[in-house]
């Protein structure tokens, strides 16, 4: 055998395996994208069943035989009759003005305890940022009992601002830890730079620390958005008049009635509930997925 | 640090510079450490108000009779343990919690393992797409669940009719309850892991797996003997996480089956809700919610221990 007839045969047989590895990669992204398209299709069933159902008249709803997952005679009557609707429109504004509050307090709370302990510790901080980690994973169905004593004492039952005091506990703890990671990183000749020309603690906060770890400030921004947008069980247990209430707890004690379940209402309530978080998560999804994954993707 | 404060007291003379520079580093270090305590304040107060003095304020309430006037010990605690009610609580408890947390590890990893191999841009666009019941919130998803379990107008029973199926009673019987409990907590959670589950995997070396494509190891070798070393604490972390959350999970079983038939979809919140809030008997109801207590806490001690060791990981 000569050299060139060696090379011409390696080279038609790297050239195949190049084309069987290649075929192989293209019928293994097919496999995947189909499979993936299954769970689309899983995942996705029930928000367009609200959907689909918040276009329906009642008279469709109630009739039998047609398939219910298909809108024949599409119409926007339930969400023109909520948007009309005072008592949802209570709960709308309700649910935006506590978040609004949650979010500012959460995130005050949040930015000055990170900076604190990711930067300037003191004795205890150590502790303090393990307690805070803690904190969060105590859950809220733990603590509703004594709180509804507590919110009795401070005579905030059946006030819709109960829950600005109580939604921080549950987001503060993990916009916390958010934000001492975010922090962490900033490299420490910044702030001495900082110190240098004379700028104050407060001040190397506010001009460094902050514009620099904006995207850890977005995920903890959006983290306190849905925790207080979307929490059900202390606005259950502690309100009960509709103009206290807010939007989960409100769809469900206002639209169902007794056994009257007027579905097209509730489920066009869902759409009109949902779509702030929708939306916010559709542009900023990035920031909150980096912000929770922070820990996964170093090392 | 020694180039920046040499940089600042160039001018100084030797001695007094010295001297000066221990001075102003302890007044300095004082009243750094008084800020950061002022700074850390608001949380300490948040904290110790609303989180450590009612959860020691709900050891104490479950030990007082029903009107909240005598002190009763244990009672309370003995009163739940022989009920049938709450057995069946405790283990519905951990069926939801534990079967759940399997499931949407399996799911999650699953996905994630198929959209490593696809590109950056269609990547997001399919994270985007199966994100959506994690980025609803809960309660509305439930009821639209709910509303698909419907005894008459089921949507799932018109599928299932479809194909000579006959109707399943979704929320009326027992066991069928629990499972749609179970799914639609899956349903909710998966994509979460979904994502950790991503961002882990691709922080794997690629190098890892082209030495193993050389030693000739085949998809599944890869999976053992890489990918899950690789991925242990990261998993380790997240299914800890998650039982805890699923396990303190309120508002699928409240929305969905209110705890029954015959109370066997019932778990500690929502228990707990029905006995402290609903029948007024407080006591008992944080006598109830206090059993979940030392499950949490074995959890969160492997979680802190799970992220200090991470940490140190990514420190090293």
């Amino acid at each position: 055998m000569s050299a060139t007839t060696i090379t011409a045969h390696g080279a038609s047989r790297m050239r195949r395996t190049r084309a069987s590895t290649e075929h192989r990669r293209r019928s293994a992204l097919w496999g995947s994208y189909v499979a993936l398209a299954a769970f689309v299709v899983m995942f996705l069933a029930p928000p367009f069943y609200t959907l689909m159902t918040s276009l329906k008249s009642s008279e469709e709803i109630s009739a039998q035989g047609a398939s219910p997952w298909m809108v024949h005679q599409p119409t926007l009557d339930n969400f023109w009759y909520l948007i009309t609707y005072p008592n949802f429109q209570t709960y709308y504004l309700n649910t935006l003005m506590i978040t609004v509050a949650v979010v500012i307090i959460s995130m005050t709370i949040a930015i000055l305890s990170a900076f604190s302990l990711a930067r300037m510790g003191f004795w205890g901080s150590q502790v303090l940022s393990t307690g805070v980690f803690l904190t969060y994973l105590v859950p809220a169905s733990l603590l509703f009992l004594p709180l509804f004593q507590i919110i009795g004492l401070l005579g905030l039952i059946n006030s819709v601002w109960c829950l600005a005091i109580l939604y921080p506990t549950l987001a503060v703890p993990f916009a916390t830890w958010i934000m001492i990671g975010y922090f962490s990183s900033i490299p420490k000749e910044l702030d001495e730079a900082a110190l240098i020309d004379g700028a104050g603690y407060l001040q190397m906060l506010w001009k460094i620390f902050i514009p620099v770890a904006m995207p850890g400030i977005i995920a903890a921004t959006i983290f306190a958005f849905t925790v207080s947008w979307g929490s059900f069980l202390y606005p259950l247990a502690y309100l009960y008049t509709s103009d206290q209430m807010v939007l989960t707890v409100g769809i469900i004690s206002d639209l169902i009635r007794g056994d009257v379940f007027q579905w097209g209402k509730i489920m066009a309530a869902c759409v009109l509930a949902s779509l702030p978080p929708v939306i916010i998560y559709a542009f900023l999804m990035d920031y909150y997925v980096a912000g929770l994954t922070a820990g996964a993707t170093k090392g | 640090m020694p180039d920046a404060t040499g940089a600042a007291t160039r001018g100084m003379p030797p001695i007094a510079r010295g001297a000066r520079r221990a001075g102003t580093a302890r007044r300095l270090a004082g009243r750094r450490s008084t800020i950061a305590f002022c700074l850390c304040l608001p949380l300490i107060l948040l904290v110790a108000g609303f989180v450590i003095y009612p959860a020691f304020y709900a050891i104490w309430l479950s030990m007082l009779n029903k009107k909240m006037t005598a002190f009763v010990g244990l009672d309370n605690f003995a009163f739940l343990l022989k009920r049938n009610t709450f057995q069946l609580v405790i283990f519905q408890s951990c069926l939801f919690a534990v079967s759940a947390v399997i499931f949407k590890a399996l799911l999650g990893f699953i996905m994630a393992h198929l959209m490593h191999n696809l590109s950056g841009r269609s990547q997001r666009i399919w994270r985007g797409l199966l994100l959506v019941p994690w980025v609803i919130p809960l309660p509305l998803s439930t009821l639209t669940w709910w509303w698909m379990f419907d005894p008459s107008y089921s949507a799932f029973n018109w599928l299932l009719n479809q194909f000579g199926i006959g109707s399943v009673p979704w929320l009326g019987v027992g066991w069928i309850a629990r499972f749609c409990t179970i799914a639609v907590n899956v349903w909710f959670g998966a994509p979460f892991f979904l994502i950790m589950y991503l961002a882990a995997l691709k922080s794997v070396p690629e190098q890892l797996y082209e030495a193993a494509a050389i030693d000739g190891a085949n998809a599944i070798q890869k999976l053992i003997h890489i990918t899950l070393p690789m991925m242990r604490n990261i998993i380790a972390i997240t299914v800890l996480f998650s039982l805890i959350i699923t396990f303190a999970d309120f508002d699928i079983v409240r929305i969905l089956t209110g705890g029954g038939p015959q109370d066997m979809t019932h778990v500690f919140a929502t228990y707990a809700f029905q006995v402290g809030i609903q029948s007024g008997d407080i006591p008992l109801g944080a006598a109830d919610s206090l059993f979940m207590f030392p499950i949490l806490a074995v959890a969160a001690f492997f979680v802190l221990r799970g992220v200090t060791r991470r940490s140190k990981e990514i420190a090293a």
